[in-house]
């Protein structure tokens, strides 16, 4: 679903991502483990070209992000055409980012209403479904600044899920929230993951890197140090770096 | 009810509620006399017939003769004027304001060029020369009777006669208007620059345009920082809009100066435009608390009870103190 090849992406002179590799198949759930600084969060960013690359490639879906390969020669894609690619890719940020001027409901249908032009009363009862599915059935009508942290990231949630995407992208989805609040949205992707959605998840959770993850990839200084099974790399890690963070964070 | 209390412990070891004796406030009965004193002085200047060594002296306010042109047709007709000219001055303000915020702020250099260029010219000469240019733009053409708009040495599109399209009237108030956008466009600037950059990433992630963004998401969220500088500019406009005199458009204070220039009476009549001007401020001053009620959505947890809201339950509930506040989506009870 989502292929990287030897991805670079500079901020002036400093180099966040010196050459990422990474695979992930449909319906597999990557989690990305990393100190502050890493380029995790970047990487993310780059996959729905929030981060234009200064090198390399990224494929969603057999399809360049980003750019047009004609005769060896890449192209520049208009801004309708990044914005259909990101309309098929899900991404939930560590601050939420809600329209704090909409209601939750309201939130989850203006893109299928706007980008996908689907009629209120479809986009309406799909926005129910998902707000049922995340808990929050009956906050339809409450403004973000009425929701808790964590039920701002289930709507958040939602509101990504609306658009149909084919990928889920997770930024530290739990990071800003109160410990007690954390499990609530990590049962919602758990039970995203088990429906089949792939995804790609930036966390500091290790036990949901355990459990939900199929793939688990430690990043430090721009670039890949370990990845595999992360029942396997969690308990023996290969590499000095992975080891001094997990015995720090476990 | 109250807080901190278990249930083992409630009822039992509540202690009795304080009664200290209240903080004094000296300051406050200096101030009250101070200002007690300035109020006398000014009423008894403005309204009381001075007596002066026997003989009467007529050195206060004529309120008859206020009183005689407050409703004078020659001076509401003014007023109306007035406010044409400050709803016309101010719509294409607004207008063309958030057009060059949105311009000034494009990735294309051009388009942010001449925004930038249009706000440097329009800032930097006095607003009163900008009226005389427009209200006199008809010597600058070398065929006034017919005016033609088209490319240098090319096809013409329109032909028109600048001396019956521009009157007075449109000269003022475009005039006004083009000077407003200029700083509109700061003003709006401001209120895009002021929404939070998730927001724009958020909603670039569920494929929205970067047009449909502005539009949807960023403007209305802009507007809680774009209205309080928007109603002192329009307060301000209305007073501006006197400045209509070069161009003899009879507004207000040009209606009160014609009277005087006649009578003599400078006081009485700049006295009635005066009570004009602050009747229409007041209206403007209330619509503006409305609409920024309407535009505080989502960013206060429960609006405050209007002045008038806070009224009607003083009525109704004469003895019980008022409610803090009033739902802001009809259900009480805020965030978990």
């Amino acid at each position: 679903m989502v292929l990287a090849e030897s991805v670079h992406k500079r901020f002036g002179t400093v180099e966040v991502l010196r050459g990422i590799d990474l695979q992930i198949a449909a319906g597999e759930v990557m989690t990305i483990l990393g100190p502050s600084g890493s380029g995790k969060s970047t990487f993310l960013r780059c996959i729905n070209h929030l981060e234009k690359i200064n090198a390399g490639r990224l494929y969603v879906d057999g399809n360049l992000i980003g750019y047009h390969e004609r005769n060896g020669k890449l192209h520049e894609m208009r801004d309708s055409e990044v914005v259909k690619q990101r309309a098929e890719i899900g991404m939930v940020f560590q601050r939420f980012n809600l329209f704090p001027h909409k209601t939750a409901i309201e939130n989850v249908i203006e893109a299928p209403m706007r980008v996908k032009g689907e009629s209120k009363s479809v986009a309406v009862a799909h926005a129910r479904a998902l707000l049922d599915r995340v808990g929050l059935l009956d906050k339809c009508d409450n403004y973000p600044n009425q929701l808790s942290g964590g039920q701002q990231q289930r709507v958040a949630i939602a509101r990504a899920l609306a658009m149909k995407p084919k990928l889920m992208l997770f930024d530290e989805p739990t990071s800003a929230l109160d410990p007690e609040l954390v499990g609530d949205v990590l049962d919602v992707m758990r039970g995203l993951a088990e429906d089949g959605m792939t995804m790609v998840v930036v966390t500091h959770e290790i036990g949901f890197a355990r459990e939900v993850g199929d793939q688990l990839v430690f990043m430090d200084g721009g670039v890949v140090v370990e990845s595999g099974n992360p029942r396997e790399v969690l308990a023996n890690p290969q590499h000095e770096r992975t080891k001094a963070f997990l015995s720090k964070v476990l | 009810m109250s807080s901190g209390a278990t249930a083992e412990n409630a009822g039992s070891t509540r202690p009795a509620d304080i009664k200290a004796v209240p903080v004094r406030h000296p300051g406050r009965w200096v101030a009250m006399v101070v200002i007690g004193v300035l109020v006398a002085m000014f009423v008894h200047g403005a309204f009381f017939v001075h007596v002066h060594r026997g003989t009467l002296r007529q050195n206060r306010i004529p309120w008859d003769i206020v009183r005689k042109y407050l409703f004078s047709s020659n001076l509401l007709h003014g007023a109306v004027l007035t406010i044409e000219l400050t709803a016309i001055a101010m719509a294409i303000g607004i207008a063309g304001g958030v057009l060059l915020a949105v311009m000034r702020m494009s990735v294309n250099p051009v388009v942010s060029g001449v925004a930038w260029v249009y706000v440097w010219f329009f800032r930097g000469t006095p607003v009163l020369v900008q009226l005389l240019f427009w209200y006199n733009i008809s010597y600058l053409i070398p065929t006034p009777e017919k005016l033609t708009l088209g490319v240098p040495f090319g096809p013409a599109f329109v032909h028109f006669n600048p001396n019956t399209l521009i009157t007075a009237f449109v000269a003022v108030s475009v005039g006004l208007g083009l000077n407003e956008a200029a700083y509109m466009s700061e003003i709006v600037r401001a209120g895009i620059l002021s929404v939070d950059e998730g927001q724009t990433e958020a909603a670039s992630s569920l494929g929205m345009t970067r047009g449909m963004t502005l539009r949807r998401i960023i403007l209305p969220q802009a507007m809680r920082v774009i209205i309080p500088p928007t109603g002192n500019e329009t307060i301000s406009m209305l007073k501006t809009t006197s400045l209509a005199y070069v161009a003899s458009v009879p507004e207000l204070t040009t209606a009160a100066s014609r009277i005087y220039a006649t009578n003599y009476q400078t006081i009485p009549l700049l006295t009635v435009a005066s009570l004009w001007y602050l009747f229409i401020t007041s209206i403007l001053t209330v619509i503006q608390y409305y609409v920024e009620r309407y535009y505080a959505r989502g960013s206060v947890r429960q609006l405050p009870p209007t002045p008038w809201q806070r009224f009607r339950t003083m009525l109704t509930t004469f003895h019980a103190p008022p409610p803090a506040t009033v739902a802001l989506t009809g259900r009480v009870g805020g965030a978990p």
